[in-house]
């Protein structure tokens, strides 16, 4: 059965600043410009915005921003917890809102001085975590402080279960990067990468090589979120939600979920695809792009197993059939990823499905009626399925 | 420092970025061949075109040049540039004694970049000017708490022709025991009395009533405690205030038998903290009881760990005495 979210809401409108390693200017800048090029890119006055979501690791809050943009009354604001699990969880949450009246017009945003501030992968201390210090305490004092670290242990039992190798690994980086060519906002434009390139890069943990990784950055990226009816009279195209959902599953933890019967499965993926799949009536076969979240490379393999794009452990055969790249059957992440674009925390990538369906990726497959986007692996995350108005 | 004056300090420190640490400086010699020779001397360079004018007539040259990699040479200022750091004569100086005051007083050449434009004509006079082009934040590295300053020099001819560039890089660091000292002396003195650097370790759990217990556990009776649910007996770990099957809230404990196989691991090389030893052979372990634990496999080369090798565990001890279960690979039989 269809959801009453199904195709409510739609995206009007997206924002991004330039993606950097060293913006110069103030986390709140950045989120206040990529808010304003939201509003104006769906053709709305900052006065019209009266709502606005972004991430709980975001330090530019709500009101913040509205003063600094010159948004008005507000009647809807809310954040999202778990790192990059959250990016799909601005939409569900912006969806809502419009699809029941709380808010007309809400704009979800996340800018981050992730390079020249602080870093991600410079992994957790005691300084920077509060309410869940001692999850983390079970992980600190043995080293384990790198997201890098804890998906790698993942990344081994999937890897040596399913007989992957780095080769599969190279092959979604280099394709990713590959992409990045074109598009002009990419921090990784102009450096292409061979397999020789992947393979004598640096090890970070076993068996994640650097170009596994994604980057850290600076930017801000924002969406505007509507309901499906304004939409269809603003300036842009719209990408309607036909499904969208956070997802957390049972014996979930925040990045080590090492508890569960099976750690080469992604079963909080898999449940935001049963979940999108119900909602929109659509299944794998229908989808014509995607944007599956890359942190790390492997994530993006056991996502294509998650969402079944095919079967368990045969995403190592998937990815070297060229599937993931433009005349593939899924093309992902055509603008670069966080991987060769920008971590700009998976909001990118939202804003890449958008220009997916507006058509106006710099890497546009032909005849894209739906695109799979989703939020951060091995944390709490979501799911969205855009399509055509 | 408190807070404040940590404020005060670092936009002190950051407000050298972007001064020439002083006016341009000319070399006291034009490009000559003896300071070729003593150069190539120095270094084994044996290339003719260097050394010999007759033969490097017949290079593509025509004449003598000096070696790229002799830019610096021209311009150095010899042992002279040493006594500036009490006194200091330019702003690099003033930079380096204003950290030094502070506490930061190691300083270790960590790598420089340069570029050659073209090769240098025998009468040639080099002129250089160096600007404070770079200061980190505050960075955690092996040697300790410091500042990576990078400084970026130009080089060009009396005719104002660019010759190359450079850039040059140190880390300005508090070494432990002057750290441990400023932070209220925590460090501790060896049998003369003197002080003895604070090693850094590793980052201790936050104690908390769900985690506290298990490391005092740990740490009095040497073993590695499973928690036990004390109404219905299921185990759980990493604690938790609730039993997941029955609800209760009282538990109690048994130590495990220190058996277990390795569920998964990680080889850890990047990037490194300070208090651990890298790489760090990192596991997931079934332990016998059925639960799972992140830990550290050690006594075991980074290429021998294998997913399914039975393991045991080593309550190690750290040298500020903390303890910690670790495992290594069961003794056979």
């Amino acid at each position: 059965m269809k959801s009453p979210i199904h195709n409510a809401a739609a995206i009007a409108g997206i924002g991004q600043t330039a993606y950097t390693k060293k913006s110069g200017v103030s986390e709140l800048a950045l989120a206040t410009e990529a808010v304003r090029k939201a509003i104006d890119d769906a053709g709305l006055k900052p006065s019209e915005v009266d709502g606005l979501v972004t991430y709980t690791m975001d330090s530019s809050d709500e009101v913040e921003v509205a003063r600094a943009v010159g948004i008005g009354d507000m009647t809807f604001w809310s954040k999202v917890n778990y790192g990059g699990g959250a990016a799909v969880g601005l939409v569900a949450h912006a969806a809502m809102a419009v699809a029941t009246g709380m808010a007309k017009n809400v704009v979800v945003y996340r800018a981050l001085n992730g390079r020249s501030g602080q870093r991600m992968g410079q992994g957790v201390s005691g300084q920077i975590i509060s309410s869940d210090l001692i999850h983390w305490s079970w992980y600190m004092p043995f080293g384990l402080l790198t997201p890098a670290s804890w998906i790698a242990l993942q990344a081994k039992l999937y890897m040596h279960k399913y007989g992957a190798t780095v080769e599969h690994l190279a092959h979604v980086a280099i394709t990713q990067r590959m992409h990045a060519q074109n598009n002009p906002n990419a921090a990784m434009r102009g450096k292409p990468m061979t397999m020789d390139d992947y393979m004598n890069a640096r090890m970070i943990c076993e068996p994640l090589r650097l170009f596994d990784c994604c980057q850290e950055d600076d930017g801000g990226c924002a969406l505007l979120v509507t309901s499906a009816e304004r939409a269809k009279d603003m300036k842009q195209k719209p990408a309607v939600i036909r499904g969208v959902t956070q997802a957390s599953f049972e014996g979930q933890e925040q990045m080590t979920s090492f508890y569960r019967d099976d750690l080469a499965w992604l079963p909080e993926m898999e449940l935001a695809g049963k979940i999108v799949y119900e909602q929109s009536g659509l299944g794998p076969k229908d989808i014509d792009a995607a944007c599956l979240y890359d942190a790390f490379t492997p994530e993006v393999l056991m996502q294509l197993e998650a969402y079944g794009f095919c079967g368990r452990g045969e995403a190592k055969d998937f990815v070297t059939d060229k599937s993931l790249t433009l005349g593939g059957a899924l093309p992902n992440n055509t603008h670069g990823g966080l991987l060769s674009e920008a971590y700009l925390h998976g909001v990118n990538n939202l804003a890449e499905g958008v220009r997916l369906i507006r058509g106006t990726s710099c890497n546009q497959p032909d005849g894209v009626e739906h695109v799979l986007v989703t939020s951060g692996v091995g944390v709490p995350t979501g799911a969205v399925i855009f399509g055509q108005a | 420092m408190n807070e404040n004056e940590k404020k005060a300090f670092e936009a002190q420190l950051k407000s050298f970025i972007g001064r020439p640490i002083g006016p341009a400086m000319t070399g006291r010699d034009p490009v000559n061949e003896p300071m070729i020779r003593q150069w190539c001397d120095a270094m084994g360079e044996t290339n003719p075109a260097h050394l010999d004018a007759a033969k490097a007539k017949g290079t593509v040259h025509g004449e003598i040049k000096a070696p790229p990699t002799m830019l610096q040479a021209w311009v150095m200022e010899g042992w002279a540039m040493h006594e500036g750091y009490d006194e200091p004569k330019n702003e690099q100086h003033r930079l380096h004694k204003f950290l030094a005051d502070h506490g930061y007083t190691g300083v270790l050449g960590t790598n420089t970049e340069e570029n050659y434009t073209r090769y240098l004509r025998l009468g040639e006079k080099v002129t250089a000017e160096t600007v404070i082009a770079e200061i980190s934040d505050e960075k955690a590295t092996g040697r300790g708490i410091g500042y990576f300053i990078t400084t970026r020099t130009k080089f060009w001819n009396e005719q104002g022709e660019e010759l190359g560039s450079m850039s040059f890089r140190v880390l300005r660091y508090k070494p432990p025991a002057e750290a441990a000292a400023a932070a209220g002396g925590s460090q501790g003195k060896d049998a003369k009395g003197a002080a003895v650097a604070a090693k850094p370790t590793r980052i201790k759990p936050p104690m908390g009533q769900d985690n506290g217990w298990w490391w005092e556990k740990v740490a009095k009776e040497n073993v590695l405690p499973i928690q036990r649910c004390a109404d219905c007996g299921k185990l759980r770990h990493p604690p938790r205030p609730m039993c997941d099957a029955c609800g209760s809230q009282k538990f109690d404990s048994i130590a495990a038998s220190g058996r277990g196989k390795v569920h998964t691991f990680t080889v850890i090389h990047y990037p490194q903290f300070p208090g651990y030893d890298y790489p760090i052979v990192s596991i997931i372990v079934d332990l016998e009881e059925g639960e799972r634990m992140a830990s550290t496999l050690v006594e075991c080369k980074p290429e021998a760990v294998q997913i399914g090798m039975p393991v045991e565990l080593l309550i190690h001890q750290d040298e500020d005495g903390f303890k910690i279960p670790f495992f290594r690979p069961a003794k056979r039989g």
